[in-house]
């Protein structure tokens, strides 16, 4: 097989959109928590880039798409990524597309998987506790469960080294699963275990800077359409299929969201608009590949009057997932994975199914089902026990002043702004520090 | 010699400026601040939950007077500040004993 230059570019550029994502959402949550801990919160997402990224060379790709035979657990069969220099891309059949160029856009799934997680612990986890969670994390949820869905086998569909869902049959083109019902269940297995904040729910923590949020929003929006397009591992109608239907979920959970909060609170709100985008887009994930246009503008709808009800559930039963991660992403993603078993059609995607709707009976619901559960529980479980873990072997939360005061200049030393007319220098002076002898010594 | 301390709405801080400057003061100092009298806050909502904003933006202004103006200058950021509505502040002044300008050293009613 001959490589593809235009399968090649695609899926390149598409990589680039997925990793932007990453600095997207540091954005989004960034501007979501209070100003004393913004600096924390997209550090949360940067330090998971490095960590995720150099896991993923050493054993990450190859424990998701390694060949071990099980099923649920890749191998070690490709370590290091050397092997896979100057071959083409394997996942059930051969792709056009050098296998790096699959291994580096499935790195940015990982990556901003764990990533979402964070906003569910935003202004109180300690940054060194954060960063032994991505590892783990990553090692014991992320790697296997992309196993489980994303591969397909090796040079041939179904080969012996495929996932026991996809094995199923299981529908989910860009992560449903692996990425939002994996981070969503995760968020709030997190949450429980590093509890509330101080003050919640009591005191205000609005968010503190909605632009920010709003830029944020957009350049997901921007990111999911490599994320979703280029699932397609390709140049080619279904790319285009795929895109389409990102672009109108996401309209149309932007529309629902704003339409629920007009109705309800009496304003249509910008953190609205952008929660509702967000929304849309995670229930399209695992869809966007296997349904008409027309069922991406109704699951878009939605799931962004589903998400904009679900948001509040935290208030009743207690729990600080204090940037939503399950009332959106765990919600969502459950809605766009049940959805396909009614809307899916192989007009769509010849390698398809066809849901209920189109005539393919409740079969596709079932696998969509079993799927959806077994992430679910998996995700959740384990996050507890790694949660609970590192609470119990290094603290997983600053203390209480600390988070009080401020969790950015706590853990890294520094403010996000310096808004005072006086200026960063004249209310306090540089201190040369160009050893590190104690002060007064 | 009397500070006079006015807390105003916002939106009348240009007319205050201006009516100041007809009874002749000549300096001022404008700083933002934030309260609350019997006017009390608004709620905000953020993905569908209610924050009570209690304390409300307000536009703090500080001239110091000779004994003299004292009633003409309160007089004068009343008028200017009034809107009849809830919320539109308070006025007061109180005794300075000694006030110095920085670049001359000229102390009393000169430094005003």
């Amino acid at each position: 097989m001959q490589l593809s230059a235009g399968d090649t570019s695609w899926v390149l550029l598409c990589t680039a959109l997925v990793f932007v994502m990453a600095p997207g959402l540091a954005l989004f949550y960034g501007g979501l928590v209070r100003a004393k801990s913004s600096l924390n919160m997209m550090m949360m997402t940067f330090i998971a880039v490095g960590i995720v990224g150099v896991l993923w060379a050493l054993f990450g790709f190859s424990i998701s798409f390694g060949d071990s035979g099980n099923g649920f657990f890749g191998g070690f069969d490709s370590l290091g990524l050397g092997e896979l220099l100057n071959q083409l891309a394997v996942n059930g059949g051969k792709y056009p597309i050098p296998a790096l160029a699959f291994a580096m856009f499935q790195l940015m799934f990982a990556i901003i998987t764990v990533a979402l997680i964070s906003g569910s612990i935003a202004d109180r986890a300690k940054f060194s506790s954060w960063a032994v969670f991505v590892a783990a994390w990553v090692t014991l949820v992320y790697f296997p469960v992309a196993h489980w869905v994303f591969d397909f086998g090796g040079d041939q569909l179904g080969g012996p080294g495929a996932g026991w869902l996809a094995n199923r049959g299981i529908l989910d083109f860009a992560g449903g699963t692996v990425v939002e019902i994996n981070s969503g269940a995760s968020g709030l297995a997190l949450a429980l275990i590093i509890g509330r904040r101080v003050g919640w729910p009591k005191s205000p923590m609005k968010p503190h800077n909605l632009p920010l949020v709003l830029l944020g929003a957009g350049l997901l929006w921007f990111g999911w359409l490599g994320f979703n397009a280029g699932s397609s591992l390709g140049a080619n109608q279904l790319a285009a299929t795929a895109l389409t239907n990102t672009v109108l979920a996401g309209c149309g959970g932007l529309l629902s969201w704003l339409f629920v909060e007009r109705i309800r609170d009496g304003h249509a709100t910008s953190l609205g608009a952008a929660s509702g985008v967000v929304a849309g887009l995670v229930a399209i994930t695992p869809a966007c590949g296997f349904i008409a246009p027309w069922a991406a503008v109704v699951l878009g709808l939605i799931a962004g009057a589903a998400c904009a009800f679900t948001v509040g559930l935290k208030f009743r039963l207690g729990f600080d997932d204090s940037l939503d991660v399950f009332g959106v992403h765990l919600v969502g993603g459950v809605i766009g994975c049940l959805a396909l078993g009614f809307v899916a059609t192989t007009i769509a995607n010849p390698a398809g199914k066809n849901g209920v709707l189109y005539g393919g009976g409740w079969s596709v619901l079932g696998t969509q089902t079993l799927g959806v559960v077994t992430v679910l529980a998996y995700s959740f479980t384990v996050t507890l026990v790694i949660g609970w873990v590192i609470n119990k072997v290094m603290g997983f939360r600053v203390d209480e002043e600390a988070e009080v005061t401020g969790i950015d200049l706590d853990q890294h030393l520094e403010t996000a702004y310096d808004f005072s007319a006086a200026g960063g220098g004249a209310l306090g002076q540089r201190t040369a520090r160009a050893t590190h002898t104690e002060v007064g010594s | 010699m009397k500070l006079i301390t006015a807390i105003i709405k916002p939106f009348k801080l240009d007319d205050v400026k201006e009516a100041l400057e007809a009874v002749g003061v000549q300096g001022m100092t404008v700083s933002e601040a934030s309260g609350f009298g019997r006017q009390k806050g608004h709620t905000e909502v953020y993905r569908g939950a209610e924050y009570t904003v209690d304390l409300v933006p307000k536009v703090r202004l500080e001239v110091i007077v000779d004994d003299a103006d004292v009633d003409a200058v309160i007089d004068a950021i009343v008028a200017a500040a009034q809107t009849g509505r809830i919320g539109d502040g308070k006025v007061w002044a109180i005794p300075v004993e000694t006030i110095v300008r920085v670049r001359t050293g000229e102390r009393g009613v000169d430094a005003i």
